[in-house]
C-alpha cells in the first residue's frame, strides 16, 4: 500500500529538469545523466552525425520570419527544429557555419538533416523526461 | 568544414540509418524490442525508398 502511494506520488521538477536540460544541450546527455550510458552514447553519436552531415551538405539554418501563414509555419517550425539541436546549433551559429539558402538537392537534404537532428533530440529529451519520471526504464 | 556530396540514394540511406537508430532507442521498453523496432523502421524506410523510386521511374517513362 505504501509502495503504491509512493509510486503515485508526483515527481517534482527537480527530478526531471536537469535531465531534460542536459538532454537539450548535449544530445543523449539526459540519458547519460540518468545512467543509461549505452542509449545515451547511441543518441549522442546518431544525432551528432546527422547534424554534422547536414552542415557538411551545406544545409541552411532557419531563422524566424513573418510573412504569410505558410512562411511563418515553415520558418518558425524549422527554427524550432534547428534550435532543438542544443550545443550543436549554438556552436554552428557562433562559429559562422550557418549557410545561406542555395538551390540543389544536396543542400536541401542538408537542411532536412539539420532540422531532423534537432527533432530527434527533442524525442530523446521526451524519453529522458519519461525515464526521470519513472514511466520508462 | 569539408563538403559532402551525396546522391539521392546515399542521402536517403544515411537518413534512414540514423533516424532508425534513434527511433529504436527512444520508443521501446527493453533492448530486444528496441533492436527489433530499429530494424523494422529501417526496413520500412528502405521499402518506401525503393517503392517510391520505382513509382517515379515508371511514372516518367
Amino acid at each position: 500500500m505504501a509502495k503504491e502511494e509512493a509510486q503515485k506520488e508526483p515527481v517534482g521538477i527537480r527530478a526531471w529538469a536537469p535531465a531534460v536540460a542536459l538532454g537539450w544541450l548535449v544530445p543523449g546527455g539526459g540519458h547519460l545523466l540518468l545512467k543509461r550510458t549505452g542509449r545515451g552514447v547511441i543518441l549522442l553519436v546518431a544525432i551528432t552525425a546527422m547534424f554534422l552531415c547536414g552542415l557538411m551538405m551545406r544545409g541552411t539554418m532557419f531563422t524566424p520570419q513573418g510573412d504569410d501563414l505558410l512562411t511563418i509555419l515553415i520558418n518558425w517550425g524549422g527554427w524550432v527544429g534547428d534550435a532543438c539541436g542544443g550545443i550543436l546549433y549554438l556552436m554552428s551559429i557562433w562559429l559562422g557555419y550557418a549557410q545561406p539558402d542555395v538551390a540543389g538537392h544536396v543542400h536541401d537534404y542538408g537542411t532536412k538533416f539539420l532540422v531532423t537532428a534537432g527533432l530527434l533530440n527533442l524525442l530523446a529529451m521526451v524519453d529522458a523526461f519519461e525515464i526521470a519520471r519513472g514511466r520508462k526504464s | 568544414m569539408p563538403k559532402m556530396n551525396l546522391s539521392h540514394f546515399e542521402a536517403a540511406f544515411l537518413f534512414s540509418l540514423l533516424v532508425s537508430a534513434v527511433l529504436g532507442v527512444v520508443t521501446k521498453n527493453n533492448d530486444r524490442e528496441r533492436v527489433q523496432y530499429g530494424i523494422y523502421t529501417f526496413v520500412c524506410f528502405m521499402v518506401a525508398l525503393f517503392g517510391i523510386g520505382w513509382l517515379m521511374y515508371l511514372g516518367h517513362r
